[in-house]
């Protein structure tokens, strides 16, 4: 077995993981300029409740995709809504209020949504169930399974649909344009609290994806599972240069990749000191490196530009 | 009818009273125009009539109805545009696409083509740059598509906030024709200016702002004759 090749395609796996993520911390921080730490809760309200809807069908008899599809769009309305909920409610009265204050309501937020996930479902990790008849490819030495496979074509459709709206649809350039002048995009007759409002609903909707895409590749699901998922796909938000949407992909992309290479390695380079539940500290490393060195990330604009 | 009246209109930034209560008033196809030193309240009042300041006092009239609670995004709507305080174009959204923007309140895309070509012939320059971002254009280029943005809005009044401001003479000219064909089309102008002989020469009536206060208001003819003014604002 190519050893190398399989851990680069491991990473593309999770790396689309990721992106997806940190799509939604950078469309937020692009239209507010903050860094809402709740969204890595959103993806895991999405991958809960998408089980829960799993567990109800349970007994149903429907084949296993359109249960997934249900439990997904299911997923999908819980969290936009709560998304909406987060913006009017925490958010949007601290729009005019020093720039801590959201931050740190952000925090807030995130660990009551991971309290309330705590409360409803419990402190046990919520197993993924199989619904879904894994089959196993090979490709040149590396295998990949159809629902790895199915993770990386559902998080590229979301990816090349965020890039079409923003990019060529009349909300996107009004998200734009709201990122880049508040006050005067409302001057051109743009509702800027909706288009706000949006951003957090659409960035919620790749989050829940996000979410049960992820507990279909671990095969679980937990109430504290969006903080360090938050933390990483904030990460690559900041690798790729916060603010920017193919940034953020380029980031989620490159993180995985990293991670998993890193993995694979970091026994070896350690002398067996270090085993491969250390992957998350590549992460953390990254990001501190990218802040020392390069704050605007890789594409990201200088910071004389967003004015 | 006027198109828009200002009755004590306030402005005020916490305790800071950058606008005291002033009355003004503009009639349909009028071009009038608003003068001041620095700091006299010109860009807070502009913004307060356009909705991007709450008025802390008084009303804003415009075609008779009260405004003065509006968000900006419904005041455009009903026909009120403000080319900002140094022009404001989105500087990574493309010359086309900030044209655009000033289109957002329409759907009726033929007619919007129509209005973008408008554009276009207005400022050829335009065109020749419609796909690079806004950012990369010059100060004038700049001004010149925050006009023609504001027109994609089909405004019946225009409020102009310093659109000589940081030009070259010839590009200050240009701009200046344009205006003047802006309002011989029939669009009603508010144009605020530190340029006062300028302002004074394209408008027929005037208001000077000081300290937050109207100190006078009359035609502009009599405004460019008036000595106080003279010695105040035209240098002279
Ligand atoms: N954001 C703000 N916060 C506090 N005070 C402000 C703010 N903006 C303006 N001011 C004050 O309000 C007063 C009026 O300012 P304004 O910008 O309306 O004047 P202006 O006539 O447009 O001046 P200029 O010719 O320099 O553009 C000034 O004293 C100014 O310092
Ligand atoms: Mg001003």
């Amino acid at each position: 077995m190519d050893i190398l090749l399989q851990q680069i395609i491991n990473g593309l796996i999770l790396g689309s993981l990721y992106a997806l993520v940190a799509l939604g911390y950078t469309m937020v921080y692009g239209i507010l300029e903050l860094i809402n730490f709740a969204h890595g809760e959103i993806v895991m309200v999405g991958a809960l409740v998408a089980l829960a809807v799993l567990a109800g069908l349970a007994g149903t008899g429907l084949p296993g995709p359109v249960m997934l599809v249900i439990a997904t769009l299911v997923a999908m309305a819980v969290c936009m809504v709560a998304g909406l909920l987060i913006e009017r409610i925490a958010y949007r009265p601290l729009r005019t209020a020093p720039r801590l204050a959201p931050l740190i309501t952000a925090i807030g937020v995130s660990i009551v949504l991971q309290n309330l996930a705590m409360i409803i479902w419990g402190r046990q990790y919520i197993a993924f169930p199989p619904i879904l008849d894994i089959q196993i490819y090979e490709l040149a030495g590396a295998t990949i399974t159809n629902i790895q496979l199915l993770i990386v074509a559902v998080a590229t459709l979301g990816m090349i649909g965020l890039v079409l709206l923003v990019n060529r649809s009349r909300l996107g350039r009004a998200m734009r344009a709201t990122a880049q002048n508040r006050d005067v995009a409302g001057l051109m007759g743009v509702d800027v609290n909706r288009v706000i409002a949006a951003t957090f609903v659409i960035g919620s909707a790749l989050g829940a994806v996000a979410g049960v895409l992820i507990s279909a590749y671990y095969g679980i699901g937990h109430y504290a599972m969006g903080f360090i998922l938050g933390l990483k796909a904030f990460t690559a938000a900041v690798l790729g240069g916060i603010g920017n949407i193919p940034g953020a992909v380029l980031g989620g992309l490159l993180l995985g990749i990293i991670e998993s290479l890193g993995a694979g390695y970091i026994g070896d380079l350690t002398g067996g000191f270090l085993g491969s539940h250390y992957q998350d500290i590549f992460a953390f490393f990254i990001l501190i490196l990218v802040l020392i060195f390069r704050p605007s990330g890789l594409l990201g604009e200088q910071v004389a530009d967003r004015a | 009818m006027n198109l828009l009246e200002l009755h004590s209109l306030a402005v005020h930034y916490g305790g800071i009273k950058a606008v005291k209560g002033i009355d003004l008033h503009i009639a349909e196809g009028e071009v009038v125009c608003l003068i001041g030193a620095n700091g006299a309240g010109k860009t807070s009042s502009l913004k307060a009539i356009a909705g991007l300041l709450p008025a802390a006092g008084g009303e804003v009239l415009f075609r008779g109805q009260p405004i003065t609670r509006l968000p900006a995004h419904q005041r455009v709507r009903q026909g009120l545009a403000l080319v900002p305080e140094g022009r404001g174009v989105f500087p990574r959204l493309t010359v086309e696409e900030n044209l655009l923007m000033g289109a957002y309140q329409f759907d009726d895309k033929p007619q919007i083509r129509i209005d973008l070509e408008n554009s276009y012939s207005l400022f050829p320059r335009l065109q020749e740059r419609r796909a690079q971002r806004a950012g990369t254009l010059s100060g004038g280029e700049q001004q010149m598509l925050a006009i023609a943005r504001a027109l994609m809005s089909r405004p019946r009044l225009l409020l102009l906030d310093e659109p000589s401001m940081g030009l070259a003479p010839l590009m200050v000219q240009k701009i200046f024709e344009t205006i003047r064909g802006i309002a011989a089309q029939g669009v009603t102008l508010l144009l605020v200016e530190q340029n006062a002989r300028l302002a004074l020469e394209v408008s027929q009536r005037g208001y000077v702002l000081d300290g937050g206060r109207v100190t006078l208001a009359d035609s502009s003819e009599s405004l460019l004759g008036n000595p106080q003014v003279r010695a105040a604002y035209l240098g002279a």
